[in-house]
């Protein structure tokens, strides 16, 4: 190695500008290296933010130029909250969230302390079930409406085989009873493998000198799995699911493609409801006020969830 | 000894962990393998019923994929008889190729939005981790909340003001519009991760370089870089299986000219219905770089995806 | 007929004039359409154009599923993609109020182009806003509409017709109302032909964008729905909500219930011809897009299939509009090279051509020729059905009213929650709101 960029830089530049690459003071190196960053946040989040407040108490509507712009006060915000089909929304996406939260977690526990069992192979097999979760969830849903078709698709296929029923008797998205399953089965099984691997990481980092020492103890499998396992591992499986909550409340893109929201309005997430009213009906003003609450709703949550985090995590 | 132990399992216990992860996986497997099988397909034997296991391959669905058809005359395709072996797969149909699909130009597009942002929020990311990692910010905590709070919006929310502040800019449908975008959403994710990597390397690495005479922009550009690569490829990783899959901003704010390939294959349509061996060929080829991707830097996955909270 | 021609004659040599200074600088036309059959058709048309005008051509197809939403958004992002847009019908409200199109009127009459010579009931659709005024933002480009395909190998198995005519007193024929088409899909569901399970009929059930209202509207049409009170605009109760337009609701859940393919519950164009293709129906509901398509299919083509018009129900004899018109984009950059693109489509030695390649003309000059109705064995139930069309809302808030449609209709359909009447009771009050909203009630 001989020369640096920066070297190169300075020599070729004069030389009170070398002086200047060469010592920049920590404050002005600080405040140039997080200042992109933060610009282009505010650029496009903050700014943006700030814009959909603003717009949440007018009537404004993207599509119609001509039309006059009045402010409406809360009027929105009323509208939306005593919607009983938001209200609906609500409720596909609390189920949605909740069971798809839970099948992840169990199954994606249960693999990683299978997998933990150091067997021949098991880094193979790990880089191998994460595949599903590398897919775009745009194209996983739109090929599993493929799957789900009664006949022809495989899903029905392998059911009808192991239960010995015919594939033809049921439908996955057509059922009003089968399709809020229908999109938890999938996302299930795009996203579980994160969560095994955010379980993976979290029982490596389980020292074995404290097995080692319980078992000095005579300390029974059980007992070794309540006291040390699930304690330290707790906090990592919190995590998961905070990014899977997160990540399922905002769900649009594989729900939309899978089912479209139907039948009726079962599997209609509030994401979806948003889009139709924002991106459909243009109704912008009034979609900036559901935006605003949903962010809110997040927010709260999350923020709610992650001192519960921080809580778990220092004891 | 018949007891159990985590440190050493016995060897029943770990040929029932193989068999069982072993199962999970030729199960999770299916429909990835079938998406595959199915990109080799010939239409009517993708919708044949009962679903076929044995099939003669084909490669009709990557034509498809890649091509444009027009049906002609009996009389027609008799005068100008196809030559090559994709023009005689069209041929069985009575169409004729009559140009490339837009899928070349939608994959290329991701291909330069998912890198780009990629590589735009990296960059930004590792500078930015390494200021909040070394120096005193004010407000740092609130900063980096905040930076992580962008990331909860649903996207649809967010789209609405882009989508006006885009129209404004003459951004939308452009490349440099959904790269900055992407880049914002990637930030807090990248500079979260990274800063949890930089945190690691101790100071005193820097410091001494810097009694060598190292200026600081030298002992982070020789010292912390490289000590933080491993970190960097993790992060890239989560950065690039985002941009790249990524469905809602690209539909709502791209059109003609930028958009990426995602919402492009799910409506890949044939004669009538759904193509759908060209659907899977789209999804196979779409899979094919972020898994190479992802494999190669496969060492790095287990700790990029807990923020970095693994600590070694 | 003469005269006209020798007036596009002229008006074409006024326009190569015009054309020589747009020739030194040749555009690049960017046109906009759905992905189907008849797009690859007109991609082959337009060569000619290409090398008549010197402009290039490109293209820009959007899957039926994302069509709306994409060009619409395109329209209001201000955005230059498309140069030509055809549009969907419903659209034209908006895109004419919004001033997202350009209006034709004088181009039209400078060009000797008149709305006169194309089918009445495509002017309407595709042209007009505000309706039944002579103010056009499109020309009438691509006719459709909804009709039935049927399995005519099936219907003329001899053991097949000798059952049908055991069991309900009548042949194994084309229906001629929704009663005995419903009874013919009963018929073939769950019967086993030639070693598979076949059914009913495909129909239109999909969700997300429009499907189910383009395929429900062929039953409520026909037993008594109308949109508003005929005599006074926008007042909904009792028209959208009679008891007779619930009937046809009845008719429309009935006939998914008994006689079409399980899972079919998010079907739409491209569902339906999945399903006719690969024979499991029957009977197949479809805009007449893709009889083309079927016509010329290893499978099914040929003698194997033929095609009818909606039948007619209790309440009237329609059938659901589709097709479109072709607009100028008001943001194009490339204004009069468009126009010059309408001009040439507009002829009628292109719009036969436009017929033979697979196109829809509209043309009373293409579908009035005496060897019209025998150039394709669909080419008379286009006809027919044309006769008989009748189109969804066109106004600037169509998407709203969709929307609320779509909801309401799928609910009761496919979800089976509530019953007809509360499920057009909540559709007027939905549209009230909307039209109280809009500014019209």
């Amino acid at each position: 190695m001989t020369k640096t960029v920066v070297e190169s830089l300075a020599e070729a530049t004069p030389p009170r500008a070398a002086s200047t690459i060469r010592g920049l003071s920590d404050r002005a190196i600080a405040w140039l290296f997080v200042g992109p960053t933060i610009a282009l946040l505010l650029a496009i989040n903050i700014f943006p933010l700030i814009w959909t407040i603003r717009l949440s108490f007018t009537n404004y509507r993207v599509n119609r130029p001509n039309a006059d712009v009045s402010w409406v006060g809360l009027r929105n915000y009323e509208r939306i909250l005593n919607d009983p089909d938001i209200w609906m929304t609500m409720q596909a996406t609390a189920h949605f969230l909740f069971w798809t939260i839970f099948f992840q977690v169990v199954i994606g526990f249960t693999l990683a302390w299978l997998i933990n069992r150091k067997f021949k192979g098991n880094d193979l097999w790990t880089t191998l079930i994460v595949l599903p979760m590398m897919l775009s969830p745009a194209v996983v849903g739109n090929f599993w409406t493929f799957l789900y078709q009664p006949q022809i698709g495989l899903f029905n296929y392998l059911v009808a085989y192991v239960t010995g029923g015919s594939a033809a008797s049921f439908s996955m998205i057509s059922d009003v009873d089968l399709a809020p399953w229908a999109i938890v089965i999938v996302d299930t099984w795009m996203w579980t493998p994160f969560v095994m691997l955010i379980c993976l990481a979290g029982l490596r980092s389980i020292p074995d000198s404290i097995y080692e020492a319980a078992e000095c103890d005579r300390a029974s499998a059980w007992r070794q799995f309540w006291t040390i396992t699930i304690p330290m591992v707790l906090p990592f499986l919190m995590l998961a699911v905070l990014f899977r909550g997160i990540e399922n409340f905002k769900m649009f893109d594989l729900v939309v493609q899978l089912t479209g929201g139907g039948p009726g309005s079962i599997t209609e997430l509030t994401s979806i409801n948003l889009k139709r009213e924002a991106f459909e009906k243009w109704r912008t003003g009034y979609s900036s006020a559901y935006a605003i609450i949903l962010f809110v709703t997040v927010f709260g949550l999350a923020s709610i969830y992650v001192k519960a985090l921080n809580k778990v995590k220092e004891r | 000894m018949s007891s159990f132990s985590v440190t050493e399992p016995s060897r029943r216990m770990k040929s029932f962990a193989a068999f069982m992860v072993i199962a999970y996986a030729i199960i999770t497997l299916l429909p990835l393998l079938w998406i595959i099988a199915t990109g080799f397909k010939s239409p009517s034997d993708a919708i044949a019923y009962p679903p076929k296991i044995v099939f003669e391959p084909t490669l009709e669905g990557y034509v498809n994929l890649f091509t444009t058809r027009t049906r002609q005359t009996a009389e027609f395709l008799a005068e100008n008889p196809p030559t090559t072996w994709y023009e005689k797969i069209v041929a069985q149909y009575g169409m004729v190729i009559a140009g490339p699909s837009r899928f070349g130009e939608r994959f290329l597009n991701s291909v330069i939005i998912g890198f780009g942002s990629t590589f735009l929020s990296v960059f930004l990311g590792t500078l930015a981790a390494y200021a909040f990692s070394r120096y005193r910010i004010p407000l740092k905590d609130d900063l980096l909340f905040f930076i992580l709070s962008t990331r909860m919006m649903p996207p649809i929310a967010v789209a609405i003001p882009i989508f006006l502040m885009f129209r404004q800019l003459g951004l939308s449908d452009t490349h440099a519009g959904m790269i900055l975008l992407y880049t914002a959403v990637n930030l807090s994710l990248s500079v979260w991760l990274l800063k949890g990597f930089i945190d690691e390397i101790p100071r005193e690495y820097e410091e001494s370089a810097l009694i060598d005479g190292y200026t600081r922009f030298q002992a982070f550009y020789k010292v912390v870089l490289p000590q933080a690569a491993t970190g960097i490829a993790s992060t890239a990783i989560f950065c690039l299986i985002f941009a790249w899959n990524e469905y809602a901003f690209a539909v709502l704010l791209t059109s003609g000219q930028a958009q990426t390939a995602p919402p492009f294959i799910p409506t890949i349509i044939g004669v009538g219905g759904q193509d759908w061996p060209a659907v899977a060929a789209g999804a196979t080829i779409f899979l094919v770089p972020v898994m190479v991707f992802t494999i190669l830097l496969r060492k790095h996955l287990l700790r990029g995806i807990t923020f970095g909270a693994v600590r070694k | 007929m003469k005269l006209k021609f020798a007036q596009t004659a002229a008006s074409a040599a006024i326009l190569a004039g015009i054309g020589m200074a747009g020739q030194a600088q040749a555009a690049d036309l960017t046109l906009c359409w759905a992905a189907w059959d008849p797009a690859n058709a007109l991609v082959e048309l337009s060569k000619d154009f290409e090398k008549e005008s010197g402009h290039n051509m490109s293209f820009e197809f959007v899957p039926w599923p994302n069509f709306a939403d994409r060009m619409l958004n395109e329209l209001n992002s201000g955005g230059q993609l498309c140069d030509l847009l055809i549009g969907d019908s419903q659209w034209i409200g908006g895109a004419a109020e919004n001033g997202q199109y350009v209006k034709l009127n004088d181009f039209f009459e400078q060009e000797g182009i008149s709305m006169d010579d194309f089918i009445p009931a495509t002017v309407a659709g595709y042209s007009e806003w505000p309706k039944g005024t002579p103010n056009y933002w499109a020309l009438p480009a691509f006719g459709d509409v909804v009709g039935w395909t049927y399995r005519k190998d099936w219907f003329e198995r001899p053991e097949l017709r000798q059952e049908f005519q055991e069991k309900y007193g009548r042949e194994l024929a084309v229906p001629k109302t929704l009663d005995e088409l419903k009874d013919i899909a009963e018929f073939f569901q769950n019967r086993e032909i030639d070693g598979k399970t076949v059914y009913g009929a495909a129909i239109y059930t999909e969700r997300g964008s429009e499907g189910i209202t383009m395929g429900v509207t062929n039953a409520l049409y026909n037993y008594g729905f109308e949109y508003a009170n005929p005599d006074k605009p926008y007042e909904l109760e009792g028209f959208v909500n009679s008891a007779e337009a619930a009937k046809g609701l009845e008719f429309y859940k009935e006939l998914y219930d008994c006689c079409t393919p399980p899972g079919s519950s998010d079907w739409y164009m491209s569902e339906d011809i999945d399903a006719y293709k690969s024979g499991q129906v029957a009977l197949q509901m479809n805009f007449a897009f893709i009889w083309p398509g079927v016509n010329a299919d290893p499978n099914v083509g040929g003698d194997k299939s033929g095609y009818f018009a909606n039948p007619e129900g209790p309440g009237g004899h329609f059938a659901q509009l589709g097709g479109q018109g072709i607009s100028v984009v008001a943001n194009s950059a490339n204004k009069d090279a468009a126009l010059e693109y309408i001009k040439w489509f507009a002829q009628p030695e292109v719009q036969k051509r436009w017929w033979q390649l697979g196109g829809y003309s509209a043309l009373k000059a293409v579908v009035e020729d005496p060897g019209f109705a025998d150039s394709q064995p669909y080419a008379q139930t286009f006809l027919d059905s044309m006769a008989i069309v009748k189109d969804f809302w066109a106004e600037p808030a169509y998407a709203s009213l969709l929307l609320a449609m779509q909801d309401h209709v799928h609910d009761y359909v496919i979800a089976g929650n509530g019953t007809a009447q509360e499920a057009l009771d909540k559709l007027v009050e939905d549209w009230t709101e909307i039209f109280e909203d809009e500014g019209k009630l």
